[in-house]
């Protein structure tokens, strides 16, 4: 039932007409069979943003190696695509086989960013689909969403059939078994088969909970049945190795971002950042065994002809076979003239070693995230980075024959002074006088994000900085540097960080704002150009509702929080023993190589800290106050595998 | 130039089907991800950012569909031909494909310098034939064909005439044909401006490139002949 036939002749009159073509290496064309679950991974933003996520395209493989499921791919097509599809009567489609997105038996968006939930209403109104969970018929897919905002899902609880917590490897497997059984079962009751995902751990159903509030604030999130969980646990992958996965990772025929092969080392980090969603949620850390990521990456290269690489993860220079990786993909003949990335550079890690590596091959960006301006603000946030450890990490990168660098920092973080707004603009300039010690053209960039404050961080109590408060920050630091030769300033629009701010920590009430932005045309809510803070405020007042409240307001400690009954594995009392401690200037150090505090994370699901060596990696402090370069105390016990033969 | 011990190959491609919506730029990566994935021996450039010595003849227009592109390649030593074509074939999307590969001897002229006129086919699905026809004919018989051209961001008043060599129109069971053999170079024509100069509502179901002429002393040949063998004899040379 493929639509390229009708696609084709719009195609000349949109922008960027290969977003909608496909064809990228590895792609696949899988055959449509009613015995087969068909999946549509829908990344909700554009071709070039969504394609080389890591995510989907993991899950695009592992369910079309199923004999009971098969996945085609899809994205939001631009505004213009998207207003030729309503006047030509043509849906959402996917881009492998052009099928259209309404023949799918369930839609499965990726959800990596709150401004994007307004395209997610968008995709499902071009598939044909009611936006409102509560007017879809068995006919229609079932929808679901997985990624980083289901921690908290409530805004899109009216319009999704079921969210996926944490890893989604094994998840989609089970799902797709319970999806199988009720179509051979003629698939009649909607509601029959959402009570059955709800036993599957990690689904999460919220049509199956009553929501009660008190005056404003959120009473109650309660299952209406007994065999719907209280609390839903995240899905944690115990090995990755078991998951070598992509192994065809898609390369496109069109300009997309992060355009290199990309290996992720590990997920989860144990280094405690308390503003950092990803590093909390992820836990506990499981590395890739060295040789694996080894394999993965010349076998990667080999196939798809890139001449990058990128180690991913949350804190690549923590991988403990970093060095190792490194060295080999670059010296490797095989491997031609590559160069390495190393997205995340924590500068406490980052050596010269590592610096002499990359630099052998081509020179990619490089990019530090110091995140505060002073040591005492760095403790607040349990950045534990000296200093020493920044210059160090940028003198090795100069040195090595570097000339920019890109430093990412907050601002609107918990107890911040103006003193620590003024300590970004000392530290660029000392990375610049660094650098000009060895080349003339020696430049920093300074990006700065504004603080949102996320569920299961010990932060997820702040009430966000105000706009008019990011933006004097934001101008302090740009009057400090503006006579800098070399220090380059770029912030981020405090209007769309207070809109992410809404949607971070709201509850399901934001359903009817987002439908109102949606239905006044506010998609591509991350893109600068249709960003409009207007229908958001117009919208929110609209239902009764107060920005200020959802934003500013300190939570208290024992107030319910929208995401109380999902579960990421931490404990909330030490999340609220971490804020206090935050208050108070008290770092905690990272607990891979020093004494667990018990977050709850490894304890809760029976592992620890998978790491692939027991040698600690390559110099910097690694946060534990010691260098590990030159000896040290590494307290940490790997666990023997259960696995039969494997030493 | 070619540096000192390296050779130069001349590949001619097809691009057609979905694979004619990628931009000029996207297929440059392209082949140079295919070049890389078939392990050629690619001569790279010096400097901050090193990359394989590939030059494209005629870029082909976004949505254009081409039997005759071209794209000269920089090796390290010789190569053996035999097989090239199969072995990067393997490795180019659907709708790249390799139509013939020669090699070019040192000193010969770059494809841009070289080609002087190509020609187009223009499909008109819905157009009447008769219609064309005598709107063909009276665009040839004018002295000049006055038009707005863009070039390097600036409009100019040119004309279009003496870039257009031979015209004609054919019937097609869903419309009509335009044939047209049209000059490159500054004062050539682009299919585009033919196009608007023949009726400025006219929108083609699509536009092919199927020939790339070399002009020398009155006679035209092509710089690789579509019926050539994919892997030629070692004598035949691109010029």
């Amino acid at each position: 039932m493929t639509l390229w036939s009708q696609i084709e002749p719009l195609l000349p009159e949109v922008q960027k007409p290969a977003r909608y073509i496909g064809c990228e290496q590895g792609a696949q064309r899988p055959v449509h069979h009613p015995e087969r679950v068909s999946w549509l991974l829908v990344y909700p933003d554009t071709y070039e943003i969504g394609l080389p996520n890591q995510g989907l395209q993991i899950l695009y493989e592992i369910l079309n190696e199923r004999a009971d499921a098969l996945a085609e791919r899809s994205y939001a097509p631009w505004v213009d695509m998207s207003s030729v599809l309503r006047d030509r009567r043509l849906p959402l489609f996917s881009v492998d086989t052009h099928q259209p997105a309404g023949s799918f038996d369930l839609l499965a968006f990726n959800l990596s960013a709150e401004l994007v939930y307004t395209n997610v209403l968008e995709c499902l109104d071009l598939a044909g689909i009611p936006v409102r969970a509560e007017d879809r018929t068995p006919e229609h897919p079932l929808v679901c969403a997985g990624g980083h905002c289901t921690y908290n899902p409530e805004p899109l609880a009216d319009f999704c059939d079921l969210f996926v917590l944490g890893d989604g490897e094994e998840v989609v497997g089970e799902i797709t078994e319970v999806v199988s059984a009720w179509k051979r079962s003629g698939n009649t009751s909607r509601e029959g088969v959402l009570r059955e995902l709800a036993t599957v751990t990690g689904v999460y159903v919220p049509s199956l909970y009553d929501v009660a509030y008190d005056g404003e604030h959120l009473a109650s999130v309660t299952p209406r049945f007994p065999d719907v969980p209280e609390v839903v646990e995240k899905r944690t992958v115990a090995d990755l190795a078991e998951w070598p996965y992509p192994k065809q990772q898609l390369v496109p025929v069109t300009e997309v971002v992060h355009d290199r092969l990309n290996v992720e080392v590990f997920r989860g980090c144990t280094r405690g950042c308390r503003f950092c969603q990803a590093g909390m949620i992820t836990r506990p850390v499981r590395e890739r065994p060295e040789e694996q990521v080894r394999t993965m990456v010349q076998e990667g290269l080999r196939r798809t002809g890139y001449d990058e690489v990128a180690l991913t993860s949350l804190s690549t220079a923590d991988f403990s076979g970093i060095e190792g990786v490194v060295a080999s993909t670059v010296q490797d003949a095989g491997c031609g003239q590559v160069s390495v990335s190393l997205p995340s550079l924590r500068v406490d890690a980052f050596t010269v070693g590592i610096a002499a590596q990359i630099q052998r091959a081509r020179r990619t960006g490089l990019t530090f995230a110091p995140e505060a301006g002073t040591w005492r603000m760095r403790q607040v946030i349990n950045k534990l980075i000296r200093e020493e450890d920044l210059y160090g990490a940028v003198e090795s990168a100069y040195s090595q024959g570097w000339r920019r660098m890109k430093l990412y920092f907050l601002t609107g973080l918990p107890t911040e002074t103006d003193e620590d707004t003024l300590g970004i603009g000392e530290l660029a300039r000392n990375c610049v006088a660094l650098g000009r010690s060895h080349t003339k053209k020696a430049s920093v960039t300074v990006s700065l994000g504004g603080f949102v404050p996320k569920p299961f961080t010990p932060f997820q109590w702040f009430g966000q900085n105000t706009t008019a408060e990011l933006r004097r920050k934001i101008h302090l630091l740009r009057d400090d540097v503006r006579r800098d030769h070399g220090v380059n300033l770029k912030w981020h629009d405090p209007d769309a960080t207070l809109v992410e701010g809404l949607l971070s920590r709201g509850d399901r009430r934001l359903g009817r704002v987002i439908e109102r932005v949606w239905r006044e045309g506010g998609t591509f809510q991350e893109w600068s150009e249709h960003f409009a803070l207007d229908r958001w405020a117009e919208a929110v007042a609209a239902e009764g509702l107060s920005m200020d409240w959802y934003v500013h307001r300190h939570r208290t400690e024992h107030e319910v929080l929208p995401w109380d009954h999902i579960s990421a594995g931490l404990h909330k009392d030490f999340l609220w023993t971490d804020w206090r401690d935050a208050l108070e200037e008290v770092g905690l150090p990272d607990c891979r190589w020093t004494p667990c505090y018990d977050c709850g994370a490894c304890t809760g699901y029976g592992l620890e800290h998978i790491v692939a060596s027991a040698r600690p990696p390559a110099g910097g402090s690694q946060g534990t106050g010691q260098d590990l370069a030159v000896g040290g105390r590494m307290p940490v016990e790997l666990r023997r595998r259960e696995t039969a033969g494997v030493p | 130039m070619t540096a000192e011990g390296n050779s130069r190959l001349r590949i001619r491609f097809a691009k057609t089907g979905r694979i004619r919506f990628i931009s000029h730029r996207d297929l440059a990566r392209v082949w140079e991800r295919a070049l890389r994935r078939a392990e050629l021996p690619l001569a790279y450039s010096q400097g901050y950012s090193p990359h394989p010595k590939l030059s494209f003849g005629l870029a082909l227009a976004t949505g254009y569909e081409s039997a005759a592109e071209y794209l000269d390649v920089e090796v390290e030593g010789e190569l053996e031909l035999d097989g090239i074509a199969r072995r990067l074939g393997e490795h180019l999307p659907d709708g790249v494909d390799v139509v013939g590969v020669v090699p070019v001897a040192a000193g010969e002229p770059s494809l841009q310098e070289a080609v002087t006129s190509c020609t187009w086919q223009v499909e008109l699905p819905g157009v009447e034939r008769h219609w064309l026809e005598a709107v063909v004919s009276d665009l040839l018989a004018r002295p000049e064909i006055p038009i707005r051209r863009n070039r390097k961001g600036t409009e100019i008043d040119a004309d279009l005439r003496p870039g257009i060599r031979r015209l004609r129109v054919e019937g097609t069971p869903s419309g009509t044909q335009m044939t047209a053999e049209l000059s490159t170079g500054p004062s050539g024509a682009r299919p585009e401006e033919l196009i608007r100069a023949v009726g400025d509502g006219l929108s083609p179901s699509l536009v092919r490139r199927t020939h790339q002429w070399i002009e020398r002393d009155g006679d035209r040949r092509e710089p690789i002949p579509a019926n050539a063998p994919p892997a030629p004899h070692a004598e035949e040379r691109a010029s």
